[in-house]
């Protein structure tokens, strides 16, 4: 028995992404395309944390250095193909120069290392006015312009947000179905088994970090041009953590449970608009619950009811422990 | 030279709270292999117990400060323990970092709610008063201050090293399946250490509030702060802690009034990266060893 394969379902959910902002007001577009940019990012911390097995505060900032470094090279005149490769860069960069000493160490170094890190980017982009505009920030940068696709509308920039999305998860895909990709999930499975298969684990962990910082720069790259205004409040560390929390209610290690993740800390506002000054105090339980009941995410919640309901589809009872061994 | 001399008490002063915080931190990292992040809020709470207790129970200041101690012992240390650490600890490290982080927001936001955002004017403990020491004026509260944490610390390092109970819970923290097999409640150990980590945060919250003011946002420097203390001092270790904590109150107020205040946050931030680059265990810190 063949299930409807995953290139279908893959299929349809493209397809439904091409058609959501048919007929739709600007400001569902924005929703939608601000979801796809975050979708990019917490894709990204996913490799960190989720493969990697590493907690990066710092995703807000990357996303920072990725947005401040297309605004001031697009405001300059510089086209947005050129200036988007150079933030990206530059994430990559800054990851590997920060990954490295934190590192050395076991334990959750990176976490504080990122931590501060982004505390220290929010207030270098606040207090450097000559280059970040201080406190009041960027504004007017020009969405790119292609040719014959001219991205400065909203449902074009929406497509083209869709687009980079779209090119990104699919390299995203390749990473993590490489051989290079499959060491990250031997490292978080079991990191002394992976070192005496001769992996050199500190490496590895380096590069997912750094890789993931890549994809936060990409991130705000699309988050430049998108919002067209950007100050240091944007990339707090609040933001940071907003991220994170993407890829741990969706399911780190799943592959789309980060893009789930991003709907739902995007949406959820939205939906609990009624509740007004307690959408905080609720998502925050919520986040608790998760991960009293479910650490492994939405998706993780979804593939055991979906177990509970169609048990032993391939085990036999009897041979579980047989299978186990 | 006597500004010098201020400055310097002052930092000590601040310090010597955030050690109080670090050091709960550090034991409960010890203990239980959790990472607090809600460290900062365990702080900022109390001193709202304490408010309620002034306002809404009319009761006078000693009352009210023991009432908040020992709210904030159930709420931070038994309830924190058994609702949240306990049911998570079969799940691994991940899921329960990511739930203090959540924690951290729900009782931000809570007393955003519950209390207002403003920040509550809150009661002193000493005297407003100034010495003047060889031309130097030197706050009474910021000596006392330093005099009361200090004491904190001494009584609880007597506490853990002299104590049965103090003992046992160095073996629980050290190794606790060889504590068990001698004979230890691991389990009551580690409890006592969540309590203990409350009541000191409780007792920095009461001493740091008359400086600050009670903010619902105050937890997010001081969590801040109480992790890189942990962390340059040696993670490992209760001087460690407290060494930690000093160092970055004095370096604080130091920059702050010598070299720059618009970089003031920066500059504990910085000495955490330096450490992790040059000693990752920290100042005093013993190398734990790769667990291979």
């Amino acid at each position: 028995m063949r299930r409807p394969g995953k290139p279908v379902l893959l299929g349809l959910g493209l397809v439904a992404l091409a058609l959501a902002p048919v007929g739709q007001t600007d400001y569902i577009l924005y929703i939608l395309s601000s979801w796809l940019v975050f979708a990019i990012a917490a894709v990204g911390l996913n490799l960190t944390l989720g493969y990697a097995g590493q907690i990066s505060l710092a995703q807000a900032s990357f996303m920072g250095i990725g947005a401040y470094t297309v605004a001031l090279l697009t405001l300059a005149g510089v086209p947005w193909l050129v200036a988007m490769p150079a933030g990206v860069l530059l994430c990559f960069l800054v990851g590997l120069a920060l990954g490295f000493p934190a590192l050395r160490v076991q334990g959750h170094f990176l976490a504080f290392v990122t931590l501060a890190f982004n505390t220290l980017f929010f207030l270098v982009a606040r207090n450097e006015d000559w280059l970040t505009g201080g406190p009041y920030g960027l504004s007017g940068m020009p969405r790119p312009d292609f040719w014959l696709f001219n991205t400065d509308p909203n449902l074009p920039f929406y497509y083209f947000t869709l687009i980079v999305f779209v090119i990104s998860s699919a390299l995203m895909w390749g990473i993590v179905r490489s051989p290079w990709g499959r060491a990250f999930k031997a490292l978080r499975e079991n990191p002394i088994r992976a070192e005496s298969l001769g992996l050199d684990t500190r490496r590895i962990t380096l590069l997912a970090f750094a890789i993931g910082s890549a994809y936060a720069g990409l991130a705000g790259a699309m988050f430049s041009p998108l919002v067209q205004y950007i100050e240091p409040g944007s990339f707090s560390f609040v933001q940071s953590l907003r991220v994170l929390l993407m890829v741990v209610v969706g399911g780190s290690g799943f592959f789309f449970g980060p893009v789930l993740g991003a709907a739902v800390v995007i949406l959820l506002p939205e939906f609990l608009r009624f509740t007004e000054g307690y959408y905080l105090m609720i998502y925050a339980t919520m986040v608790i619950l998760l991960m009293v009941f479910c650490p492994s995410g939405l998706i993780g919640l979804g593939q055991r009811l979906r177990d509970r309901f169609r048990p032993g589809r391939e085990l036999r009872g009897d041979m579980k422990q047989g299978a186990q061994l | 030279m006597s500004q010098f001399l201020q400055v310097l008490l002052s930092g000590l002063s601040t310090g010597s709270i955030y050690a109080l915080a670090a050091i709960g931190f550090t034991l409960v990292w010890q203990a239980a292999q959790t990472v607090n992040f809600a460290q900062g809020e365990f702080v900022m709470l109390p001193a709202f117990f304490v408010l309620i207790g002034i306002h809404w129970l009319h009761m006078p200041l000693w009352l009210a400060l023991i009432f908040g101690l020992i709210v904030a012992v159930i709420v931070l240390g038994l309830l924190f323990k058994k609702l949240i650490v306990e049911p998570m600890l079969p799940n691994g490290g991940l899921p329960l970092i990511i739930a203090t982080m959540a924690l951290s927001i729900l009782l931000k936001e809570g007393t955003k709610q519950f209390y207002g955002a403003e920040a509550q004017p809150y009661p002193s403990l000493f005297p407003q008063t100034t010495l003047h020491m060889d031309g130097a004026v030197v706050s009474v509260q910021d000596l006392l201050n330093l005099v009361v944490s200090l004491t904190i610390v001494v009584a609880l390092t007597l506490f853990l090293n002299r104590t049965r109970t103090g003992r046992c819970m160095q073996a629980t923290a050290q190794n606790p399946a060889v504590a068990e097999i001698l004979g230890v409640n691991t389990k009551r150990m580690v409890l006592y250490t969540f309590l203990i980590n409350a009541a000191l945060a409780a007792l920095a919250s009461f001493l740091i509030s008359p400086v600050y003011l009670a903010k619902f946002s105050n937890g997010e420097t001081l969590g801040l702060v109480a992790f890189i203390a942990a962390i340059v001092g040696g993670f490992n270790q209760i001087r460690g802690a407290l060494a930690g904590g000093l160092l970055i109150g004095v370096l604080d107020n130091l920059t702050a009034t010598y070299v720059t205040t618009e970089y003031r946050a920066a500059l504990p931030l910085v000495l955490l990266i330096v450490i992790i680059l040059w000693r990752p265990q920290g100042l005093l810190g013993t190398s734990e060893g790769r667990k291979v």
